[in-house]
């Protein structure tokens, strides 16, 4: 590589995000515990300017660097973009809750901002290795976080089983990798695309390679077969950990997927689409009715979370730019929509109580009416229920299916849909109907209020509006999708 | 009056709705009340001019507003009535106001949720009828949901919860099928979700269409609801607070023949005529099976909901009768004027349960009798809606009935012979149910102590009563707002698409 050329641009936000850290790092050793706010304010305050660096840095056309190993593209932007947007919303969130639990720590912040930072170059990789290398500083990141709560048997179970699964998959990821790599003889994405397509020899390795790549990305996303790290995690970790985990690296998961079975392996889409394809049907059946009988509201916002991704799953096998949109589309609502879920957890919860059964929501209009309706708009977009931004994000699916003329695939879907209004009704249910049980008063910091509401809100506004966000996502796909 | 007078009619319910949610908390649930009674009155004030300024001679759109919505997916906030849903949305704006008036004082936990809940279904069910773009009548049609959830959920009685849940999936499963015949349908109308684009596809096989069919089917056949996908109605009428079942009775049962009248038969003729013969079948099997269930009840509510299935049974029936290609006019003018008069009637007749239940708290039969000693205004006016209910001349019941008997006929005897049972069965149910209930001797000291209408019920009863009167001695000024968009219609329907 000529160093004469290398263009550091395209990669300013993720170099000034590194520098921040290393600052951050080094300042909190300094900060005592009284103090911590600080660090806090520091890390949004990185986030704030790393999200400003992106929007000045925004290139219409997708620019390469490293040679040719990062993109800086219009869906990276996007997608980077929100996901500040979502870990600035989730430090909000758990300030509180982490305080009430001794993980008020530094190591918190650094190790956020360190999966931010795998996150970003995963969504910003052009070439097998940089994937590789922001998938593994985001899985790291997480395994540790995840076990900052060291005195909790429950989260160190938790973290042992994601990382044990976890390096399973990265295993089985790096094998088809390696594979794709002995077929085509490169690992750059887009060389890897052209070489597929000239090739009809060793079609066998080609397809090998694509079943343990699928293998890997379905563990990450959280899809049936290889869903069974998710409910444990969700339930086992601390819940501000478990927004962490669940939603940014949702978005850079989804990112990930799209740029190997897209920008790669387009090519083999025959291949991957009946895999897929089954793979989302399974997600949706068995997330949705495994939901059904869950008592544990993070448990069952992990099945949901499974079916989610079947859903998302089905917008990225339609294998058509409207298809690959409308996934972008269910991932960024569905991003908001769990940090709702999950925020108003957390702000139920408090010193010495975790709110985390059904029961424990039971009567909340009562309480507070305004949380319950918080409550109610998000649980009914999850549910898919218009006018929220969920029924879209839904409906945004099932059109590309249709598209492709899979008509049974969308009646499954609908289907499938249907069962999961059962458990979301329920919550609503337990909100408004039932009296309460848990009669101590909330209490939750000013800010998070703000920010929870206006998260809520969001749902309903985007519900009625959703245009400006859907053409956002179509112009990003168009921009970045390189067809070679 | 004003350019934008749909819009106005969806949204002003619905922004006063949020005014009376954002009065908080049980303290000021008297401020709660006036500005719910206020919203609703001017809900129905605007709605007004869409009766004054139809034109009759113009059988197609009118009052159209059409912005650009969700332009990427081909859909449009697209907004119109003909003479068809002119008239309902009308009606519901009517009876908004008198369930704001039957819930005064009855609701006394959380009334500003209560009754913006109501606003804001007004709302919603206004902008299904008036929505002229798939996507924008599906999120009203499923929108409406949510607050009649909450309604039934939140106010109702001991089996509130089954019933909710009931109701809510019911109606999702139809309505999840029939977003996918719609999403189909945009790909053949050249990627646009305008009904009336729908309307004018030109060719969809046989088969294709019968497929099409069975999903509009199977959602609008639960919402009217239809022999056997009905038996969500009965829990959820018994259950709901008084006010939701009078919207649930009056309006949201409409929804479904609306349904069928707007997308159904347009857009699918041939299937229409080919499964005619199923349609026709169910409706007899609601309207005589039904009827016989009706007469077994012992819970009032429940009779009245079996009721409605019956009646409904009547509307699905006029619109279906094909002689040949071409629809009957009568049989689908008399379905239309039914589901207007059923509307009064049934909110009237569930108002008058509410008012016997505030007093007795029990809605069985054998624990009334002789009320009309104590409340002979009351029984005065329960008399007249047990009459229309039972299809009396002079009444809006006997209109449409007489109307789609009469189309019946022309088209098959039996069918006409099958239908006109109900005027005896409607008969028998209700009549027996009124002289239980009201007539004969006081029964028990529970009857002694109840106190006669006051002021607030007998405005609500007064007013159901002359609409109730009104349309059955000059059904004429109905009629002649939809005469010419059923004409369309009809001629529309007689096209075939293969």
């Amino acid at each position: 590589m000529n160093w004469a050329d290398l263009n550091l641009m395209p990669a300013l936000p993720e170099l000034f995000m590194s520098g921040a850290i290393l600052v951050i790092l080094m300042l909190d050793l300094f900060i005592s515990d009284a103090k911590r706010g600080i660090t806090y304010g520091l890390t949004l305050l990185t986030l704030a300017l790393c999200a400003l660096l992106q929007v000045k840095g925004y290139a219409a056309t997708p620019v390469h660097t490293f040679g040719g190993m990062f993109v800086n593209d219009p869906l990276s932007t996007l997608v980077k973009l929100a996901m500040y947007g979502s870990t600035a919303i989730v430090l909000v969130y758990s300030r509180q809750y982490i305080a009430d639990r001794g993980l008020f720590r530094g190591e918190f912040f650094s190790l956020s901002l360190f999966a931010l930072l795998g996150m970003n170059i995963m969504v910003s990789a052009s070439h097998f290795l940089t994937l590789y290398m922001g998938l593994e500083l985001l899985s790291l990141s997480l395994y540790s976080l995840i076990a900052l709560q060291r005195d909790s048997v429950k989260a160190t179970e938790s973290a042992m089983k994601y990382f044990v699964l976890g390096a399973l998959a990265s295993g089985l990821l790096l094998y088809g990798i390696s594979m794709i790599y002995g077929a085509t003889g490169t690992l750059d994405l887009a060389l890897v695309a052209k070489a597929v397509k000239a090739q009809q020899a060793n079609d066998m390795l080609l397809v090998f390679g694509l079943v343990f790549i699928v293998a890997g990305l379905c563990f990450k996303l959280g899809a049936v077969p290889f869903h069974m790290w998710v409910p444990d995690v969700y339930e086992g970790s601390a819940t501000a950990v478990t927004l962490m985990v669940g939603a940014a690296p949702k978005l850079a998961a989804f990112v990930f997927v799209l740029r190997i079975l897209v920008q790669g392996l387009e090519t083999m889409v025959a291949d991957w689409q009946a895999m897929l394809a089954l793979v989302a049907v399974l997600s949706m059946a068995i997330g949705n009715i495994t939901a059904i009988a869950q008592t544990n509201i993070k448990r069952m916002l992990a099945y949901s979370t499974i079916s989610h991704m079947g859903f998302l799953l089905l917008g990225l096998l339609a294998g058509t730019p409207d298809g690959y949109a409308s996934a972008l589309f269910y991932a960024l609502v569905y991003v908001l929509m769990s940090m709702v879920s999950f925020g108003m957890l957390l702000g139920l919860s408090r010193a010495g109580f975790d709110c985390e059964t059904l029961d424990d929501l039971k009567g909340l209009n009562g309480r507070n009416s305004w949380y319950a309706l918080l409550v109610l708009l998000t649980m009914f977009s999850m549910a898919g229920v218009p006018p929220l931004a969920g029924f879209y994000a839904k409906f945004a699916v099932i059109k590309s299916i249709v598209d492709i003329h899979l008509y049974w695939l969308a009646i499954v879907a609908v289907m499938m849909s249907l069962i999961g209004a059962f458990y979301y009704l329920r919550i609503v249910k337990n909100v408004y109907f039932d009296e309460a049980q848990d009669t101590a008063p909330i209490t939750m910091r000013a800010d998070m209020k703000l920010v929870l509401s206006l998260n809520a809100i969001a749902l309903l506004v985007l519900g009625v509006m959703p245009e400006r966000l859907i053409e956002l996502c179509i112009e990003a796909m168009k921009q970045s999708l390189t067809v070679i | 009056m004003f350019t934008n007078q749909l819009s106005l009619v969806i949204w002003a319910p619905i922004v006063a709705g949020l005014l009376v949610l954002a009065t908080g908390g049980d303290q000021r649930a008297n401020l709660a009340r006036w500005l719910a009674v206020a919203g609703a009155l001017i809900g129905f004030l605007l709605s007004l001019p869409l009766f004054t300024g139809f034109d009759n001679l113009n059988g197609g759109m009118q009052f159209e507003e059409i912005k650009p919505w969700i332009a990427t997916y081909g859909i449009q906030y697209h907004l119109g009535v003909d003479g068809i849903s002119m008239l309902f949305v009308i009606l519901n704006s009517f009876t908004t106001l008198m369930v704001v008036l039957a819930g005064w004082q009855v609701i006394q936990k959380r009334p500003a949720q209560y009754m913006a809940a109501f606003l804001i279904m007004s709302g919603l069910i206004n902008g299904a009828f008036a929505a002229l773009d798939a996507i924008l009548f599906y999120v009203f049609f499923e929108g409406m949901l949510i607050p009649m959830y909450l309604i039934i959920g939140v106010w109702g009685g001991p089996r509130r919860v089954y019933a909710s849940f009931k109701f809510f999936l019911y109606t999702l499963l139809g309505s999840l099928l029939m977003l996918v015949a719609l999403i189909y349908l945009y790909f053949q109308a050249g990627k646009t979700f305008d009904i009336q684009a729908f309307q004018a596809i030109a060719k969809i096989p046989l088969n294709v269409q019968i497929l099409l069919f069975i999903a509009f089917f199977l959602s609008f056949a639960v919402k009217v609801p239809m022999w056997p996908v009905h038996t969500w109605l009965p829990d959820a009428h018994v259950e709901a607070p008084t006010g939701g079942s009078m919207v649930l009775a009056a309006i949201t049962l409409k929804i479904g023949a609306y349904g069928f009248l707007r997308f159904a038969l347009p857009i699918l003729p041939d299937a229409a005529r080919e499964l005619s013969w199923i349609m026709v079948a169910l409706s007899l099997v609601a309207v005589v099976y039904i009827g016989l269930v009706a007469l077994v009840q012992t819970d009032m509510k429940k009779l009245v909901a079996y009721s409605s299935i019956s009646h409904m049974g009547f509307v699905t029936l006029g619109l279906f009768m094909f002689a040949g290609s071409h629809l009957n006019q009568w049989a689908v003018e008399g379905a239309l004027v039914q589901m207007v008069s059923h509307g009064f009637v049934s909110a009237g007749m569930f108002f008058c349960i509410g008012v016997m239940y505030d007093r007795v708290h029990s809605r069985n039969i054998a624990d009334y009798g002789g009320v009309a000693n104590k409340m002979p205004i009351f029984a005065a006016f329960m008399m007249l809606f047990a009459m229309a209910n039972s299809g009396l001349p002079a009444t809006s019941g006997f209109a449409g009935e007489f109307m789609v008997i009469m189309g019946a006929v022309q088209v098959n005897f039996w069918y006409a012979a099958l239908a006109a049972t109900t005027l005896i069965f409607g008969a028998a149910y209700t009549l027996w149910m009124y002289k239980r209930v009201i007539f004969g001797a006081v029964s028990n000291h529970h009857v002694e102590e109840m106190a006669d209408v006051n002021k607030r019920e007998f405005l609500v009863l007064a007013v159901l009563a002359i609409a109730v009167l009104g349309m059955g001695l000059y059904p004429q000024g109905f009629v002649e707002k939809m005469h010419l968009s059923v004409n369309d219609l009809i001629a529309h329907v007689a096209q075939t698409k293969l």
